[in-house]
């Protein structure tokens, strides 16, 4: 009985025990709470709101593009797509057929979206299709009853009003791809997010961008967006002006009806570019629409190369164009003064080889203003000849050519004016005076752009300043920068004179395209450029007649021209690829493209 | 305002009256606030609905409630007369279970009445402390301390913790072995046992590691690092730390709490449902629950030193302690103290068989408080 005793004892200890110690337990949860709740609070809250919210980019409206005119060249169109939501649809295959008897879809589509279904949680929407016309839109809506799950939601798709007239100024805008990302802007990485991908689009890019605002979303364990805590609008992108004139690209461009070619008009005291034309060209819109393969192997494999910017990567022998250089070339450097003549029997020789004038006849003895209006080579070889390349080339590159003109455009190409440094770097050997004489017709080595050509003529018909191709308007202060060359104003009469003799003098190259609006007249140069070589043995058979050859062997044909010829505003210069004729094929473009011009009196 | 009776060799039995008056008011406040905060969590848990948790919470606390009065009410007597035949009729119903689970689809811890569903392991864990009561109840020290004495409970508490290890609850069985281990604890057996029972665990870990199921193992290892997988097992334990700690002192406010509302806590009703209340309430919150818990249990363990009988008292040792485990593990596993083991709060957290379960300990407990003073002998069993 005694042990009983004990026994009671014991289990009054043990019990002690066991209650302090299970009162200690509960304290170390107490302090659990504290270091949790208490000192680690900040650390959970930041943790807690990392989990709950989601911030969203808002891809900020891109700048509009407009013409000098304020009209629109590339704006943001609503895009409606049909979305689908599994959640919404009560029964999915039921909704997908009904969808499918308003709206077609192919197999690979349906399967795609099938597949886009089954990927993602119930609640968030898959595309149906996208770029639907009102049309569908209200069909779509009308038949929404029927159609529960289906969705119209609508989005900015980059559109471009005048399509191909202005793509290959403009540019395009497409999807981000790695080589973008140098770019730290987080807009890129919202998905869908659409950046210039080339032209004024891709230079502009950070002016039309803007800045992306964003949207906090709470948002559930499984992304489901609660409610919108706070947003903040952004910066719209900046609206830009160029100094296209949509008018008179529409009348350049149609000029050219189906030939391949490039022309560019620009304002000769400002360099503002008033049209731009590469034909053919492309519809950018296909691009934001998306394009299929066929239409893209189209694009790729015509001959006619529409996705090459002709104006500033297409490089041409200037031909008899070249001749308004080398004639200035020549009055400066006193080889030639206004009477100087040269005889023309329609052959030089030099050493023993001949050179021929495009006139077999000959033209008899011509000055310089005779000599640029019938376009006569035994003149130029003579000039060219007794000036040496190093001469001819300097002013060259005085007036734009050789060297890129620093347009804000991608794959600019510098042509090529050739002298004797550069054939020694090139070939190793020494520069031949006959390559001077060829030069001197702006045949062999000296390739052009269009576009130099028109800066070549504008810098010569406004007097000598040393302007160049611009699609932003210049500013007053912009316009006093603008340097004189040191080129004196009777030698640019002179060549200005033999200009306006190529088409309005009796028998000048181009007379067929003259015209004379309020007093108003045109001056220019033509030019007409081999494209192969004429054998010894074709020469002596005869020459093959150019309407004989296949297109790809023909003659390319130029004009270079401005107006008025009295006080010059305008300059055009024109290149109609395997066009045959200068005169007959160049110089009427041109001389519509002036007229169009002159009837715009564009501001 | 308690009624003394002499404790003699012929107990006396209390009238219901006596018995009514006897109980501890305090204790059963405790109780009904904390069912109170439990039906509240509930009730946010469903997102500010009384369904489909809260009322249902409510009702069946209501029939533990009358289920708790009842057993309180029963003469003590029953309960040592029937210790060691209620014990042997859960374990039968534990082996049909395990049996029945084995042919059936996948583990399965009940028994379907139809209108509710019992889990043997659940009502294992107080016929258990019963059977121990009385077993020790008729013990003399020295066969305690003696190691033939302790055999036949051992292997009794070993047999059904294995059973329930096996459908597999291994947080069901770590309990009851601790409420065992408490029960030996308090009887006297010497603490150099309870070294070599340390010492022989720590050898046999190891080897028992190699049975635990995969989905175990994750959990332990979980524990030890949460990082280890943080969107699969670790997740849970993350999220709950998130919900707490953005808690803070005061809380997001009732139904306001983001961590449980949009779902990154799971379980929130259920294991998780501590976690909810101290989002919403903060520490305050947190602390209110840990603390009615507390007095609970010492209220429990103060009823175990005033009852005169050694069986009521071992009794009262037995069910309080489970309930401290139930608490313990519950609050240290969300609080990343303890890994994730699947115990629920007790009176708080939604399901019905631990709601029954607890109350009717409760019903016990009181029970025995209630006959204080009555003396059961050692060899007989009250009536000689």
């Amino acid at each position: 009985m005694n042990r009983d005793n004990d026994k009671g004892k014991v289990l009054l200890q043990r019990l002690s025990i066991l209650t302090i110690g299970s009162i200690l337990c509960v304290f170390l949860l107490i302090g659990r709470v504290y270091y949790l709740q208490v000192l680690q609070a900040e650390k959970y809250k930041m943790l807690a709101d990392e989990n709950r919210i989601a911030t969203r980019m808002l891809i900020p409206p891109r700048g509009v593009i407009y013409d000098r005119n304020g009209e629109i060249l590339a704006s943001n169109e609503q895009n409606f797509q049909a979305l689908i939501v599994a959640e919404q649809a009560a029964n999915i295959d039921e909704t997908l057929s009904k969808f499918k008897e308003l709206m077609p879809l192919t197999p690979e589509e349906e399967t795609k979206i099938r597949e886009e279904i089954k990927a993602k949680r119930k609640f968030v929407p898959v595309k149906l299709k996208d770029n639907l016309t009102w049309e569908e839109v209200s069909k779509l809506q009308l038949n929404a009853p029927d159609m529960p799950g289906v969705i119209i939601d609508e989005g900015l798709n980059r559109s471009y009003p005048l399509g191909n007239y202005t793509a290959h100024f403009l540019g395009y805008v497409g999807a981000v791809s790695d080589t973008d990302l140098k770019d730290t802007d987080p807009l890129l990485m919202v998905p869908g997010f659409k950046i210039g991908k080339a032209g004024l689009e891709k230079f502009y890019e950070s002016r039309l961008r803007g800045l992306g605002g964003n949207v906090k979303l709470e948002v559930n364990a499984l992304g489901r967006v609660m409610q919108e805590i706070e947003r903040s609008r952004g910066v719209e992108g900046e609206n830009i002006y160029l100094t296209i004139d949509s008018r008179l690209q529409k009348v350049a461009q149609d000029a050219f009806g189906d030939n391949s070619g490039a022309a560019v008009v620009m304002d000769v005291h400002s360099g503002e570019i008033l049209a731009f034309v590469s034909v053919p060209s492309f519809d950018p819109n296909l691009f934001t629409t998306g394009i299929g393969s066929k239409e893209w192997n189209e694009l790729l494999t015509n001959p006619k190369k529409p996705l090459t910017n002709k104006a500033i990567s297409g490089q041409y022998s200037p031909g008899s164009t070249f001749k308004i250089v080398v004639a200035l070339a020549g009055l400066e450097a006193g080889v030639i003064r206004p009477d100087t003549q040269f005889n023309c029997t329609g052959v030089m020789q030099l050493g023993n080889h001949l050179f021929h004038c495009w006139r077999h006849s000959g033209h008899g003895p011509q000055n310089v203003v005779e000599a640029l209006k019938n376009s006569c080579d035994i003149f130029f070889y003579q000039v060219a000849m007794e000036l040496g390349i190093e001469k001819i080339a300097a002013m060259a590159r005085r007036l734009g050519l050789g060297e890129k003109t620093g347009i804000t455009l991608d794959h600019e190409r510098e042509g090529l004016i050739p002298d004797e440094a550069w054939k020694l770097k090139r070939f190793g050997t020494k520069w031949q005076k006959g390559e001077s004489v060829i030069a001197g017709i702006g045949q062999g080595y000296v390739l052009v752009t269009p576009l130099q050509l028109a800066t070549m003529l504008s810098r010569v018909v406004n007097g000598g300043y040393e302007v160049s191709p611009t699609f932003q308007k210049l500013n007053l202060k912009e316009k006093d920068k603008i340097r004189k060359l040191a080129i004196s104003k009777n030698n640019i009469d002179i060549v200005k004179r033999g200009m306006f003799e190529v088409v309005n003098g009796e028998h000048g190259t181009a007379m067929g395209a003259r015209f004379n609006i309020n007093g108003m007249k045109m001056g220019g140069k033509t030019g007409t450029t081999q494209v192969r070589r004429i054998s010894l043995q074709e020469r002596r058979s005869g020459i093959i007649k150019d309407e004989d050859l296949p297109w790809n062997l023909r003659n390319h044909a130029l004009f270079v021209g401005f107006a008025p010829y009295e006080n010059p505003r305008y300059a055009v210069a024109v290149v109609v690829e395997h066009g045959s004729s200068g005169s007959g094929v160049a110089a009427p473009i041109a001389s519509k493209i002036l007229q169009e011009a002159l009837k715009l009196d564009i501001k | 305002m308690y009624k003394y009776y002499e404790s003699g060799f012929k107990s006396q039995a209390l009238s219901i009256k006596d018995k009514f008056y006897n109980i501890n008011f305090g204790y059963v406040f405790c109780i009904m606030l904390l069912a109170g905060i439990g039906v509240l969590c509930l009730y946010s848990a469903a997102g500010g609905k009384w369904m489909p948790w809260a009322w249902p919470q409510f009702v069946r606390f209501s029939i533990g409630f009358g289920l708790m009065l009842a057993l309180t009410l029963v003469d003590i007597k029953y309960y040592l007369k029937f210790a060691y035949i209620s014990y042997f009729l859960v374990l039968l119903l534990l082996i049909a279970v395990e049996v029945g689970g084995h042919v059936g689809m996948g583990a399965q811890r009940w028994i379907d009445l139809k209108i509710f569903k019992i889990q043997p392991s659940e009502l294992m864990k107080i016929t258990m402390v019963l059977m121990l009561a009385k077993y020790f109840h008729g013990c003399t020290l020295n066969k305690i301390e003696s190691l033939r004495g302790l055999v036949a409970p051992a292997l009794m508490a070993l047999f059904p913790a294995a059973l329930i290890i096996l459908q597999p609850d291994l947080g069901t069985a770590l309990m009851l072995m601790f409420t065992t281990m408490a029960i030996f604890f308090v009887v006297g057996v010497q603490w150099w046992k309870f070294a070599l029972l340390g010492g022989g665990a720590a050898v046999l870990a190891p080897i028992a590691w190699q049975f635990l199921h995969d989905y175990q193992k994750n959990r332990v290892l979980t524990f030890l690092n949460p990082e280890r997988d943080p969107l699969g097992a670790g997740y849970h334990i993350i999220q709950s730390k998130i919900a707490l700690g953005s808690g803070g002192v005061f809380g997001k406010g009732f139904l306001n709490g983001t961590q449980s509302h949009l779902n990154f806590l799971p379980e929130k009703h259920t294991d998780f449902i501590f976690t909810m209340w101290s989002e919403e309430f903060g520490m305050m919150g947190g602390a209110l629950v840990i603390l009615l818990n507390l007095i609970l249990i010492v209220y429990g363990y103060l009823f175990a030193f005033r009852v005169t009988s050694y069986f009521g008292k071992l009794v009262i040792i037995g069910l309080n302690t489970n309930y401290f485990l139930y608490v313990f593990i519950n609050i240290a596993m969300v609080l990343g103290l303890l890994p994730v083991v699947g115990v629920p709060l007790p009176l708080i957290s939604y399901g019905g068989t631990v709601m029954l379960s607890v109350m009717a300990s409760f019903g016990i407990i009181l029970c025995m408080d209630v006959n204080r003073n009555i003396n059961l002998g050692r060899s007989s069993f009250g009536d000689d």
